[in-house]
C-alpha cells in the first residue's frame, strides 16, 4: 500500500503578493509556504503511515525551488518525493495542472490498495479543481471535503464536511480524497527527520518523463494551453473599518434601515 | 571561516521557529507568572528529537551536529527563555557527560531514554560553598563494597525536580584536591537520594531550580562516571560545553528582545511620529542588532569547534562571556524602548531582561569566563 500526496508551495499570503505582467504571480520573488490544506493531507498520509507503515510519496508540480518544500515534507517523514518541472508546464491552469500531476501519479503507478491524497484547495487560485480534476483523469472515485478518514482493507471511509452538515460515503481503494483542515493537526518535522530528509530520493519528473502519457496533450498543457486566461489582477483597495450598529430594539433596526435606505442598498 | 549553514541547519531553524512561536510563546508568559515547568512543552520537544539533537541515533539520540543544537536553544529563547535552559541543561550538563565519558554499559542504559527525553537529566556541581571556587566540594562519597555511600548537598540545580537522571561530583579522596573529585551517574529513585524545595528566581522562572540532598545515598560502584579521581575534569570538560547553551540561550534572549523593540517602536506613536523614525530610535535597534550579530558568530565558531572536535574551551568561554553581556544589555535597552509598558508585564521585554541576567552568572560568571581567557592567552 502507498499514499500520493500532491502538494504545492504557494505565496505566503501574510507577505507582499507580486504579479508578473502576464497577470500570472511571480512566485519567485514571494515568501512561499506548503499550502496548508496539502499540509493536512500529508498529515493524514503520514499518520497512516503510522499505523500500517505504508509508503507516503510526495509529488508537486513547480519551479525547481518547490524541490525545498519537498524536503521539507521528507523531514516530516515522506519516504520519497517527486517534483514535477519544466519549462513547457510553467503557466498551467488547473485543466492543464491536473492533467500533467495524473501524469506523473500514472508515472509513479497506482495499485489497487493505493490512495491519492490532496488538500482541498490551494490559497493562491483557491478552485479546489485540480483534486477533483486529477481523479476524473485517473477513473479514480473522488472523495472530496474529508474531515475523518478510516481505512479497512481495501475500504476507505470518509465524512465529509459540508456547509450544512456531514455526509459519510464509503469507496473501494484505489481512490482520491481531498482534505480541509478539520481532518488533523499537521505535524513538525522532526529534528531526526531533517537529518534524514536529504538522504531519501527526490526524483525530478520533466516533460520528456511525461510527454508520451495519453493524458498529456501538447497542445493543453503550459501557459499556451491552458483554457482559463487572466484577464487582470490586480491587489483590493484596502475596505474600510466598516460600521457596528448594537442593540435588537426597533430604534437600532430603523436606524439601519435608514442607513442602507441613504446608500441605495434597500 | 565558513559561516553558511546546510541545507539541514537551514531547515531546522524554520522547524525550531515553528515550533516556538507556536506552541512555546503562547505559554512563556504563564510559565514566568506561575513559575511552572512547562512539562507538555518538554514532551512535545522530545517527540521531535529536542532532547538529544547532537547524538548519535545508535544511542537514541537526533544524528544531529552541535550547531544544530545551538540553534534549538537560540530559538528557544527567543521566546522562551525557561524552555530554552530546560533543554541546555538537560543536553549539555546531563547527556553529554555521560556520552563523551561513559562506559558503553553506561551509554546503553541511560542515553536511550535521555536523548527521546523520555526521562531529564541535570547536573550536580554547586554547592553552597562551592560556587565558582568548584574545587571546595564537601559532598563525599566512600566506597562500600560495590557501592559508594554519597553524602553531602548541592544547590541551584536546574531541572533538579524534575529530573531522573543527575550526574553528580563527590570528593572521593579530599586528601587529593581536585584530583580527588568523583563523577557519579545517579537516578532520582536511588536510596538517601532527595531534592528540596523550588529556589523563586528573578528570571527564568518555569524552570526547576532545587538542592539536591544525598544522606547516606547508595549509588552502585557501576555508575561511576569516568575514573575515581577524574571528576573535576569532567565537571570542567562539561561546563565548557555548557557554556555554547548557556551562550545560545543568551544569544537568543538578546535577538527576541530585538525582534520585540523592532516590532514596538514601528507601532508606537509619540510627538505625532513612529518612535522608529526618531534618530535615537534607530541608532539604539542598530547597536542592539550588531551586538547581537556578533554574538551569534562567536557562539556558531564555538559549536562549529566542538562538533569539529577541535579545542574551543576559549571559544565557549568568549561566547558565553559576550552572549550574555550582550543580552543583558540589549534587553535592557529594549525596555527602555518601551518606555513604561516595557517595565510592565503586559510585554515581554522585562521577562527577557530578567531572565538575561542569569546568563552572566551560571555555567561560570562572565568573571570565571575572562579567568578562562585570560589564561588560555598565557596571562598570569
Amino acid at each position: 500500500m502507498k499514499i500520493i500526496v500532491s502538494i504545492k508551495q504557494v505565496p505566503d499570503t501574510s507577505g507582499k503578493v507580486a504579479v508578473n505582467p502576464d497577470g500570472t504571480l511571480n512566485r519567485a520573488s514571494m515568501q512561499t509556504i506548503t499550502n496548508p490544506d496539502d499540509m493536512n493531507a500529508l498529515e493524514a498520509a503520514l499518520k497512516m503511515k503510522d499505523a500500517t507503515g505504508c509508503k507516503v510519496i510526495v509529488v508537486t508540480m513547480g519551479p525547481p525551488p518547490a524541490a525545498g518544500m519537498l524536503r521539507e515534507a521528507l523531514a516530516m517523514g515522506a519516504d520519497e518525493a517527486i517534483l514535477v518541472s519544466a519549462r513547457e508546464f510553467g503557466g498551467s491552469d488547473t485543466y492543464a495542472t491536473s492533467q500533467i500531476l495524473a501524469a506523473a501519479v500514472n508515472r509513479i503507478g497506482v495499485e489497487s490498495d493505493d490512495i491519492v491524497m490532496c488538500g482541498r484547495q490551494a490559497i493562491d487560485g483557491d478552485t479546489a479543481q485540480v483534486g477533483p480534476q486529477m481523479a476524473e483523469k485517473l477513473h479514480l472515485p473522488q472523495i472530496t471535503y474529508a474531515a475523518e478518514i478510516t481505512k479497512d482493507g481495501n475500504t476507505v471511509t470518509v465524512k465529509r464536511m459540508l456547509e450544512d452538515g456531514y455526509m459519510t460515503i464509503k469507496t473501494q481503494t484505489p481512490c482520491l480524497i481531498t482534505c480541509i483542515k478539520e481532518l488533523n493537526e499537521p505535524r513538525y518535522m522532526s529534528v531526526g527527520g531533517v537529518f534524514e530528509a536529504y538522504s531519501k530520493p527526490l526524483t525530478t519528473f520533466g516533460y520528456e518523463d511525461l510527454k508520451d502519457d495519453p493524458l498529456i496533450d501538447a497542445t493543453t498543457i503550459g501557459l499556451k494551453g491552458s483554457p482559463t486566461n487572466i484577464f487582470k489582477s490586480f491587489t483590493p483597495p484596502q475596505k474600510g473599518a466598516g460600521m457596528m450598529l448594537e442593540g435588537a430594539d426597533k430604534a437600532t433596526c430603523e436606524q439601519l434601515a435608514g442607513i442602507l435606505a441613504k446608500k441605495h442598498i434597500i | 571561516m565558513d559561516f553558511h549553514l546546510t541545507n539541514e541547519q537551514l531547515m531546522l531553524r524554520k522547524m525550531y521557529r515553528d515550533f516556538a512561536e507556536n506552541e512555546v510563546k503562547p505559554l512563556a508568559e504563564e510559565v514566568d507568572e506561575t513559575e511552572e515547568f512547562p512539562m507538555e512543552t518538554v514532551k512535545k520537544m522530545a517527540k521531535l528529537g529536542m532532547m538529544g539533537i547532537y547524538f548519535p541515533k545508535e544511542y537514541g539520540g537526533a544524528g544531529g551536529d552541535v550547531l544544530s543544537y545551538a540553534m534549538c536553544v537560540e530559538e528557544l529563547a527567543k521566546v522562551c527563555g525557561t524552555t530554552a535552559v530546560i533543554v541546555s541543561a538537560h543536553t549539555s550538563l546531563c547527556c553529554a557527560p555521560i556520552f563523551e565519558n561513559g562506559t558503553e554499559e553506561q551509554k546503553r542504559k541511560y542515553l536511550p531514554d535521555l536523548l527521546s527525553g523520555k526521562k531529564i537529566g541535570a547536573f550536580g556541581l554547586t554547592e553552597p560553598n562551592a560556587g565558582t571556587d568548584a574545587s571546595g566540594q564537601q559532598t563525599t562519597a566512600v566506597l562500600e563494597g560495590d557501592h559508594y555511600v554519597l553524602n553531602g548537598s548541592k544547590c541551584f540545580i536546574t531541572n533538579g525536580n524534575v529530573a531522573d537522571t543527575f550526574v553528580v561530583f563527590a570528593m572521593t579522596d579530599k586528601s587529593k584536591g581536585n584530583h580527588g573529585i568523583s563523577a557519579f551517574i545517579v537516578e532520582k529513585d536511588f536510596p538517601g537520594f532527595s531534592t528540596g524545595k523550588h529556589e523563586k528566581k528573578m528570571g527564568i522562572r518555569g524552570s526547576s531550580t532545587c538542592d539536591l540532598i544525598f544522606e547516606d545515598c547508595i549509588v552502585p560502584k557501576e555508575n561511576l562516571l569516568g575514573k575515581e579521581g577524574k571528576g573535576f575534569k569532567i565537571a570542567m570538560q562539561t561546563l565548557d560545553g555548557g557554556r555554547i547553551g548557556i551562550a545560545s540561550q543568551a544569544l537568543g534572549l538578546g535577538e527576541g528582545a530585538v525582534n520585540e523593540a523592532v516590532k514596538y517602536t514601528q507601532e508606537r506613536v509619540q510627538f505625532g511620529r513612529r518612535l522608529s523614525q526618531f534618530q535615537n530610535t534607530q541608532f539604539q535597534l542598530a547597536d542592539m542588532h550588531c551586538r547581537m550579530q556578533a554574538a551569534q558568530y562567536l557562539v556558531y565558531a564555538a559549536a562549529m569547534k566542538k562538533q569539529n572536535h577541535e579545542p574551543y574551551s576559549m571559544d565557549a568561554s568568549m561566547a558565553k562571556l559576550f552572549a550574555a553581556e550582550a543580552a543583558s544589555d540589549v534587553t535592557r535597552r529594549a525596555v527602555q524602548l518601551f518606555g513604561g509598558y516595557g517595565y510592565t508585564r503586559e510585554y515581554p521585554v522585562e521577562r527577557m531582561m530578567r531572565d538575561a541576567k542569569i546568563t552572566e552568572i551560571y555555567e561560570g560568571t562572565s568573571e570565571v569566563q575572562r579567568m578562562v581567557i585570560a589564561s588560555n592567552l598565557g596571562v598570569k
